[in-house]
């Protein structure tokens, strides 16, 4: 079994009585996924001289007395959208096949001053466009639970590689569920945070006013010691929020007496899978048995959400990847005639068709004539979905719901179907649109495979969505269980 | 309302994309597909209703108008297809 299955405490008092050291953490780990990444095909690039020099240096800090930071050790998955200085990043594009960043993004370089050891790159969806993890350039991830099936998207490396004991905790990015659903669809724990409240410098676009970078973990706690990690203001950030962080960790209290939960009723309703919403019922049960008040009410623009996301993603996508033409780096296509054949070229080989559908989707809503009929009518959409929330917000603490209408599905079923491809995220674009923060935690299996429930909170209010999603996993033993690889 | 081969063949030349007839067929059924669930918005009534471009109230950053550091050349050109003389090199701008 591999170490990284134990929590970090257990990691860190081992670390401490020198019964561990970072070194053997690390060989571990690379040990695993050599043994298991060819059945998961969670990364794309390992890091393996980086992180031995790097568990080198942390053992010799340990030894010296030196103060440890909080992720101490820990070995880290990154995305593949988030830039590592010296190591590869692709996005999972041929595109970006050569790409090496001279300069690392916020988040690796705060996760770096907390001493944490990243592993490697993850794989995902091509750009961060996809549910199922299968428009990776590259290959497709399978899900550790059962490899006929999908991880969910686009941080499906991310999860998957959690979920198989192959990294200590990952990074993902989110923008209309890419951290929750694959944490669903692979029994983790993962956290969108409220906009703005991790940088996103070196983060590499997708859609700007949705992106958002957060953790995967094993479990709750784990999670807020690595949002403790990231968390806080970015002046490299244009959109970073100037906010007070909490402590995170001091919020896992594991009481929600009193708490008052909204429970609505469009996310348990047609759709939604029976064993889904069982798991989801009986998880509402947990909280109620603790003191928790639950309560139904209605989000009425849910069923909107998904066309206004799809409009308002794919024009910021159409906009953020024209900086992708070939000249200042990635693949450029050879015996072009002139500049302009040079970006049709590069752009038309570099793209994947998810790349491509997105950007043409995207160029088309912006045009002259479609502006108002779709991207003007989705941002006004998106003001009454974000409405829903703060009206329902002014009553309850928290709103509970699934992280996806159904469990994860068969690689390949759904490949062609972009369309219904896009529902699969109904439940977990709402958020994106609102901008607000949302946990998704293991809350069942249905037919051998992981549930997960979505625990919404306040802009900001990241203690108490922490703080839910702690005290019922405190009572439950859902995240416990780990697939049989 | 409904997309043409042509209206995607003008959308990709406005996208910089060149597309096979495979792709063509592909997206012209695709993206009808998807616009069609998306006039799904027009359901709603909009009127007096103020579009959310971001959820955060974001405003231009300032900072003072100082010299400083940037990036040294060879990092700008680390990644560079094609460079001479620390620039980047591309095909004939003009014909």
């Amino acid at each position: 079994m591999s170490l990284l299955n134990q929590n970090l405490k257990e990691i860190h008092s081992k670390l401490h009585d020198k019964e561990l050291s970072v070194q053997e953490l690390v060989e571990d780990t690379f040990r695993t996924i050599s043994e298991r990444d060819d059945r998961i095909g969670a990364y794309l690039t390992l890091n393996e001289e980086g992180a031995r020099n790097d568990a080198r240096r942390l053992d010799d800090k340990l030894a010296s007395g030196k103060e440890r930071g909080l992720l101490f050790g820990l070995p880290a998955g990154i995305k593949d959208n988030i830039v590592t200085e010296g190591i590869r990043t692709t996005c999972a594009s041929q595109f970006l096949s050569n790409f090496n960043p001279v300069y690392d993004a916020t988040v690796v370089r705060k996760l770096r001053s907390a001493d944490a050891v990243t592993i490697g790159k993850l794989n995902m969806d091509e750009f961060a466009m996809g549910g199922s993890n299968e428009n990776s350039s590259f290959h497709p991830v399978r899900n550790p639970w059962n490899p006929e099936y999908v991880p969910g998207g686009s941080s499906g490396g991310s999860a998957a590689s959690v979920a198989a004991g192959e990294a200590y905790f990952a990074l993902g990015s989110d923008t209309g569920g890419s951290i929750r659903q694959p944490a669903s669809y692979c029994g983790v724990v993962g956290l969108k945070p409220t906009y703005g409240l991790v940088s996103r410098f070196g983060l590499v676009a997708f859609a700007s006013s949705l992106d958002q970078i957060g953790p995967l973990t094993k479990n709750v706690e784990d999670a807020a010691y690595v949002l403790q990690a990231i968390a806080g203001y970015d002046h490299m950030d244009s959109t970073s929020a100037n906010v007070d962080i909490p402590d995170y960790l001091s919020a896992l209290t594991g009481d929600v007496k009193g708490l008052r939960v909204a429970v609505p009723k469009e996310y348990m309703g047609e759709g939604v899978d029976a064993a889904v919403k069982e798991s989801v019922q009986a998880a509402l049960k947990v909280l109620e048995s603790m003191g928790a008040v639950v309560e139904e009410v209605s989000l009425p623009h849910t069923e909107y959400a998904v066309a206004a996301y799809y409009l308002l993603a794919s024009s910021e996508a159409s906009s953020n990847l024209a900086r992708f033409d070939g000249v200042r780096y990635g693949v450029r296509a050879g015996q072009s005639g002139n500049l302009l054949d040079l970006y049709h070229e590069s752009r038309s080989q570099g793209f994947g068709p998810e790349v491509k559908r997105r950007i043409m989707l995207g160029t088309y809503a912006l045009s002259s004539g479609y502006y108002d009929a779709f991207y003007l009518k989705a941002q006004k959409a998106r003001t009454l979905i974000k409405r829903d929330f703060d009206q329902v917000f002014e009553q309850y603490d928290v709103i509970i719901g699934p992280t996806a209408p159904t469990t994860a599905f068969k690689l390949g079923a759904q490949v062609d179907d972009p369309l219904t491809m896009y529902l699969n995220d109904i439940l977990t674009i709402p958020v994106s649109l609102a901008g607000v923060p949302a946990i998704s935690v293991p809350c069942g299996f249905s037919g051998g495979l992981p549930v997960g429930l979505q625990i919404i909170g306040k802009p900001f209010d990241e203690a108490t969505v922490l703080r839910v999603a702690g005290a019922f996993e405190q009572n439950t033993g859902h995240h416990k269980q780990r697939p049989n690889l | 309302m409904s997309i043409t081969n042509q209206d995607v063949q003008h959308v990709a030349k406005l996208a910089r994309l060149n597309l096979s007839t495979d792709e063509e067929q592909m997206f012209t059924e695709q993206l009808n597909a998807i616009l069609q669930y998306a006039e799904k918005l027009n359901e709603l009534d909009t009127d007096g209703v103020e579009p959310t471009t971001h959820v955060l109230p974001v405003s231009n950053v300032m900072r003072e108008d100082v010299q400083r550091e940037s990036l040294p050349i060879e990092k700008v050109m680390a990644n560079a297809p094609e460079e001479e003389d620390g620039q980047f090199k591309v095909p004939a701008v003009l014909e």
